[in-house]
């Protein structure tokens, strides 16, 4: 059993890539969500078009890469107007079955054969990071304390990462905050009220979808800059569902709820992921093979999903009042 | 045509393999990679007097990830193919084709209506929108093909295991889960939200058992195809339709003429309204449960049966489920059936114009077209909406 191994992994999980990627993605979701009310089941979507957007710029038609990243951010503006005309007006379930099919269309015409000149098939896209890593000011070498740390451009996305993560919380807070965000908070208690009231809940919703799928853009572009790649199947259903446990799990409806949460969410997968692989390798457990891990790691999440729901909705940090699971 | 050689190679040229027909004339290369491949017919290998239909012995078809694709090698008649004759061929073979992607259609439209109908019922009966049905669905099909690969048992008694099985499930799924929830007074928003848990719990677990390869039954496989009009097609397929057209067909019965499913109606209208009139609402949720599984399980057979057998089979129909559902109206048990019919149809029909990997998404996109003019679907009510 290598020990260590498994250690400083699971510690570099807590502030590591995985953990800016996917803390990105349920900000936003907990705007649509956990103040909201909307259920977006196609983060993934938006996060597809964001990372795609910057690959397709710079690979495909040689744009600088700052243009590259304002169109993704445009192609997730786009999408959620594309998304939310049909659906924001209807009752949750029809923008929670619209937004995973979107997502799944997305999906599709990114892996396409027919597409593949622009889109690069299922091999996906790669070789747009350079310019990003051409501004990194860490000389090489290692950063960190004894055998936790990390390389260079590691640091340099991390840094960046994180400081988009902080000033996400930030505006998420400011945001919530003002009369606009009390709007947000009215309407995924009762919408009628807030119709009543003479706010225009349509125009309210698509801003919250709108500003939740840039944020979690952010973290497409994340995905896309410390793999050196955008897959097409990468942004499956999972991604979005891992969005909503870490949501869930840290505390709907509170700035910092995601943040914490994909800390613990990619502590835990981590550590058990690695151990479990470790148990296999070293034969403790005989009848699972290591293929075999993936899907078990997957499975437990579900199954803490689904306790997580019965037993304790709000998270850790959350309050069971200002859940919008049992309206309606 | 029995004994001719058939090369396939890779788009780049890379060697796969070589095979022969066998006496039906039909042929099989399981290929590792999804892409493009080249497929030849050695034109030395099929007798003299038989020529590939306009000379052209070389097809380029692409696979993709768990579907099978089919090269078929039409032969004329030497020296029987002159100008005008083909043109007449090259009329008849778009409308045959549409034909044949019409039947395909039908098929796919009935599994689908398979598993919207128990999507359909126990939305109407729980409000709950099961985003795990795909998950039963891909349960039923390897349940079969546990029972039919893992003990050997014929398909046809397999399947009707697997349904058993798949049935007693869904009771015990509502009896020790969906049921206590409800008990608890869990909001249906929260169980929808639950319900994807369990779907990805079970896909997983589902993908732990039985791993991330694609598999086909046993029983099957290889049968000679059959040509009624411009249709062409193995006996399966039409017994499929029969077998699904049947299940349909006494279902819908059942909910019009028994007590039972008329008291599945009654809650689906009015759950308080039915429970005071003496209807016991747990035990209909219950029966709705075991029969959405049940019937889930055979949609899933008969997925594996047309198509292939891979975990992923159930969260791939889910949308195409949805679709029909919604475009038929949420919650009603008829409507699910004819939107799905039209989702199937025109999901097949569409490769006539677009590429058949981009199927689903023309499929998909008038699911959120209708959402668009009539949300409500075609036999849905207006209140439901809002």
């Amino acid at each position: 059993m290598d020990w260590l191994t498994i250690l400083t992994t699971t510690v570099h999980a807590a502030i590591g890539w995985e953990t800016v990627v996917y803390g990105l993605a349920a900000i936003g979701v907990n705007i649509h969500f956990g103040y909201t009310g909307l259920l977006n089941f196609g983060q993934a979507a938006f996060m597809a078009v964001a990372g795609y957007g910057l690959a397709v710029s710079v690979t495909v038609m040689n744009l600088p890469f700052w243009i590259g990243i304002l169109v993704g951010l445009a192609a997730a503006a786009v999408l959620a107007l594309l998304l939310g005309i049909p659906t924001l007006q209807l009752r949750a379930d029809y923008l929670a079955i619209v937004t995973i099919a979107a997502a799944e269309i997305v999906r599709l015409v990114f892996r396409s054969v027919y597409f593949k000149d622009i889109f690069g098939g299922s091999d996906g896209r790669r070789g747009f990071n350079t310019d990003f890593y051409a501004m990194n000011p860490y000389p090489p070498g290692r950063y960190g304390i004894g055998p936790f740390g990390f390389g260079e451009r590691t640091m340099w996305l991390l840094t960046v990462g994180w400081i988009v993560v902080l000033l996400c919380c930030l505006v998420v807070y400011l945001l919530m905050k003002s009369p606009w965000g009390r709007v947000l908070k009215a309407i995924r208690e009762d919408e009628d009220a807030v119709r009543a009231l003479g706010k225009n809940v349509f125009a309210y919703k698509m801003q919250s979808l709108m500003l939740g799928g840039i944020i979690g853009c952010f973290g497409g572009f994340f995905y896309g800059l410390y793999n050196g790649s955008v897959q097409p199947d990468v942004f499956g259903t999972e991604m979005t569902f891992f969005a909503y446990t870490i949501v869930i799990l840290g505390g709907a409806a509170r700035v910092f709820g995601p943040v914490v949460g994909a800390m613990i969410f990619w502590v835990l997968f981590v550590f058990i992921g690695n151990t479990l692989a470790e148990l296999v390798a070293n034969g403790y457990i005989p009848f699972m093979s290591t293929i075999q891990v993936g899907p078990i790691r997957y499975a437990l999440v579900g199954l803490g999903f689904i306790l997580l729901l019965v037993v304790r909705p709000q998270g850790i940090f959350g309050d069971k009042r200002e859940i919008a699971i049992d309206a309606r | 045509m029995n004994g001719a050689k058939i090369v396939v190679t890779t788009e780049g040229g890379q060697p796969v393999e070589e095979v022969t027909s066998n006496a039906q004339g039909a042929w099989d290369v399981q290929v590792e990679d999804p892409g493009k491949f080249k497929v030849t017919l050695d034109v030395s290998t099929i007798p003299q007097n038989a020529a590939p239909r306009g000379g052209v012995n070389v097809r380029t078809p692409t696979v993709f990830e768990g579907n099978c694709s089919t090269v078929l090698f039409p032969l004329d008649p030497k020296g029987a193919g002159g100008q005008p004759q083909q043109e007449a061929t090259g009329q008849s073979s778009f409308w045959g084709q549409a034909a044949q992607l019409t039947f395909e259609g039908v098929n796919l439209g009935l599994i689908i209506a398979l598993g919207a109908l128990g999507l359909s019922l126990i939305y109407g009966t729980t409000g709950l929108t099961n985003f795990a049905h795909g998950e039963l669905v891909t349960l039923g099909a390897v349940i079969a093909y546990a029972f039919n690969v893992g003990f050997s048992i014929q398909l046809i008694p397999a399947a009707i295991l697997a349904v058993v099985v798949a049935g007693a499930l869904g009771y015990g799924q509502d009896r020790w889960f969906w049921g206590q929830l409800r008990k608890r007074g869990t909001g249906t928003i929260a169980m929808m939200i639950i319900s994807i848990g369990v779907a990805i719990l079970l896909r997983n677990l589902i993908q732990f058992f039985f791993g991330a390869q694609t598999e086909s039954f046993t029983d099957y496989n290889t049968q000679a195809g059959i040509t009624v009009g411009p249709i062409s097609a193995a006996p399966k397929n039409f017994w499929a339709i029969g077998i699904e057209l049947a299940v349909l067909v006494v279902v819908g019965l059942a909910l019009m003429k028994t007590r039972t499913g008329k008291a599945a109606r009654a809650v689906s209208d009015n759950p308080a309204l039915a429970a005071s009139s003496g209807i016991n609402v747990d035990r209909v949720i219950r029966i709705i449960w075991t029969a959405g599984g049940a019937i889930a399980a055979l949609a899933g057979v008969m997925l594996g049966l047309s198509q292939s057998l891979k975990f992923t089979m159930g969260q791939d129909i889910l949308l195409l489920i949805f679709a029909g559902v919604t475009l038929g109206g949420l919650g009603t048990a008829f409507g699910a059936l004819i939107g799905s019919l039209v989702v199937g149809i025109f999901i097949q029909v569409s490769t006539l114009w677009v590429p058949p990997e981009l199927k689903s998404v023309g499929a998909l996109a008038v699911l959120i077209i209708v959402l668009l003019f009539r949300p409500q679907g075609i036999l849905g009510r207006r209140e439901r909406i809002g």
